[in-house]
């Protein structure tokens, strides 16, 4: 008893601080998999971690820089793509994973140059419709030339990593660690830029490019380095999935691909890391275990619902109610939070100010 | 030769559904400056509800005489009717509240409406392709060596009559007079006694009935549907919209011609597989190169 109430005073010690907040997470993260004890648990931990990664990216894009990404799959799909391309027995070619992890980011960050280059000038809407575009022309090339891809069948049977002689193989346990030292590197990197001067030209451009420009930030080289880093997160997270499944295929890349990702953020609070990851782990047990039980269950009382087929619609629904009741997300920033209810605040404030005047006045 | 003459014409009644269908994006692109990503799946939902209306007829095959006027007339008529007020709802629903919030809020709630129409559709008629009845009677001409179906000249018929019907209104009727006033300046056309709130609903209610009426067409043009229809028939309108220049009616017109065209030609000479590559990168190309389209004004960035 003794022993509990001292375990539980440190717990809530830590909590207070944000170091000891990171050091809690971090080891829950590490027992995760222990405490489950069970296979498709850390599986299905393994495969969330690397939508982790896709939200991480996709947030120093959306989040930070304020640029609606809607073809973001697409820099995944490029990321699985070269490591397969580049770890398999398609050409030939096996690489070490752990050079290719770099290799892919950096294709990855290239084409997320090559899209943005052209494309950044262009209004907010504009933009979103073109990465749309992007995002359906990638997976549907690779479809196509199928003398290097594999066409609709994909690539089969990748590399496996492997530290020194031992091989990841086929348990997900190593894959999920693996994940979990890319997400503790993506959030180091991604909070490190958000309080540096290229984080604070992001937010500076999603509040106002306009104003931004004329306080001298080059918004297109700006704009540029958010989609190289957001699109070369995608390639970590498409080297850990590729890596993993064993296999890449088109189909894995679609739009709605994108927008489970979007939906993430939304969820979660976009700009917010913690919120990202949280709104991202959500959706991805949503995904695997809460539809697939929720069926199982209203099969056992009866009804004949399947709840796996209506995905699409609980995306959906996310997306419109979170942006109408909740904008901010379940766990905003401070700021993101001021920004979208600016409206509100401002005629609370004027009212407070109203108020004051009257006070002073009589 | 005749192969490219044909293309032309099967391009040209591609082009025509496209063209209804970008009516509605640039409609509501030209007044609130949304992206309506939902109205792709309104235009998929017009031909589910053609196909339920001609069900509840009880038409199953060709239908002649009078009573073909008759049934064409209910069936499109019927799915305006019914896609023109999910139009409204959409927009009462997802976009009202939001029209003062950072543009990326609507955006988003408009792709969130997308894929919640997609799902009830998938619940209403299954994941697979449905078949669409073939009501009107398809004689063909041969003119040459190139053959003309009979419900192609109707497509292009059709898409050119209501927007010539459309473009009367906007210019010449009182409610046509507020939608541009609305579109220009939403805050002055208020002081000038607009009800903007039913402006923007009517323009909501316009453009859905016209992707209502291109549903119909296309069930009858392809002879089946399915729920997803609407992404990729979604997205080469809205190209087709940018590419004549967004907001403009006349434009819309050209580019979907333009478009049914480009996906015709490149099915014919490049490879049905590339069809939707070449036109989304039109999509690209035009937003980076000429943004204000080929009829479009450009437009300066608001502060």
């Amino acid at each position: 008893m003794n022993q509990l109430l001292r375990f539980v005073s440190l717990v809530a010690a830590l909590v207070r601080t944000p170091r000891g907040r990171t050091a809690l997470v971090c080891v829950v993260a590490i027992a995760l998999p222990f405490v489950g004890r069970n296979d498709a648990f850390t599986n299905f931990l393994a495969d969330a971690g690397a939508f982790v990664l896709l939200a991480l990216g996709l947030n120093i894009v959306v989040g930070f820089a304020g640029l609606l990404d809607l073809g973001y799959a697409a820099f995944f799909a490029i990321g699985s793509y070269a490591f397969a391309m580049l770890a398999s027995p398609q050409f030939g070619i096996h690489l070490p994973f752990w050079l290719l992890l770099f290799v892919a980011s950096g294709i990855a960050g290239v084409f997320g140059i090559l899209l943005g280059a052209p494309t950044l000038r262009l209004r907010g809407d504009y933009l979103a419709i073109v990465t749309l575009g992007f995002g359906e022309i990638v997976p549907q090339t690779f479809l196509n030339l199928s003398q290097w891809t594999g066409g609709p069948n994909g690539i089969g049977s990748l590399d496996q990593p492997s530290i020194g002689a031992y091989k990841f193989g086929f348990n997900a346990l190593p894959y999920y660690f693996m994940v979990l030292g890319l997400i503790a590197f993506a959030v180091w990197v991604a909070s490190n830029l958000r309080n540096s001067r290229l984080g604070r030209a992001w937010m500076a451009i999603r509040e106002d490019e306009l104003a931004a420009a004329h306080m001298g930030i080059n918004t297109t080289t700006t704009k540029l380095a958010a989609f190289a880093m957001g699109a070369s997160f995608s390639g970590l997270a498409g080297c850990a999935f590729a890596s993993k499944l064993q296999l890449v295929s088109p189909d894995q890349f679609g739009f709605n691909v994108s927008v489970f990702i979007l939906a993430m953020l939304v969820l979660g609070g976009m700009g917010n890391i913690p919120g990202v990851i949280v709104g991202s782990l959500i959706l991805s047990a949503l995904e695997r275990f809460i539809l697939p039980q929720g069926t199982n269950f209203l099969h056992g009382l009866g009804l004949n619902v399947d709840l796996t087929n209506s995905r699409f619609l609980i995306y959906g629904v996310i997306l419109v109610m979170m942006m109408l009741f909740r904008p901010e997300g379940l766990i905003p920033s401070r700021q993101r939070k001021a920004e979208l209810h600016a409206g509100e605040g401002d005629a609370g404030v004027a009212a407070q100010e109203q108020a004051l005047y009257t006070e002073a006045v009589h | 030769m005749t192969l490219f003459v044909q293309q032309l014409i099967n391009g040209l009644s591609l082009g025509g559904i496209y063209a209804l269908i970008a009516l509605g994006y640039t409609m509501v692109y030209g007044i609130i400056e949304l992206i309506n990503f939902a109205h792709g799946d309104v235009y998929t939902l017009g031909t589910f509800f053609s196909l339920a209306i001609l069900t509840l007829l009880g038409v199953t095959g060709i239908v002649s005489g009078p009573m073909l006027i008759v049934v064409v007339a209910v069936a499109i008529l019927g799915a305006m009717l019914l896609c023109g007020l999910t139009g409204v709802i959409i927009e009462r629903l997802a976009y009202r509240r939001l029209r003062n919030a950072p543009k990326l809020a609507p955006l988003i709630t408009a792709i969130g409406m997308s894929f919640i129409l997609e799902n009830l559709m998938q619940y209403w008629k299954g994941p697979s392709p449905i078949p669409f009845p073939q009501v009107i009677p398809n004689p063909s001409f041969a003119v040459g060596a190139v053959t003309v179906e009979a419900k192609q000249i109707m497509v292009i018929l059709l898409a050119v009559v209501l927007m010539m019907v459309l473009q009367t209104f906007v210019r010449y009727s009182r409610l046509g007079k507020a939608m541009r006033a609305t579109a220009q300046d939403k805050d002055a056309a208020q002081l000038m006694g607009i009800d903007i709130n039913t402006t923007i609903a009517l323009t909501f209610l316009i453009g859905s009935a016209l992707a209502g009426a291109a549903g119909f067409v296309s069930g009858v043009y392809y002879g089946s549907t399915w729920f997803f229809n609407g992404f990729a028939a979604g997205l080469k309108a809205f190209t087709a919209a940018v590419l004549g220049g967004i907001g403009n009616i006349a434009g819309a017109m050209l580019g979907g011609f333009l478009i049914g065209l480009i996906e015709a030609m490149t099915t014919q000479f490049i490879g049905d597989q590339w069809s939707n590559v070449v036109v989304f990168s039109v999509l690209v190309l035009v937003l980076i190169f000429r943004p204000s389209g080929l009829l479009g004004e450009s437009l300066p960035n608001k502060v």
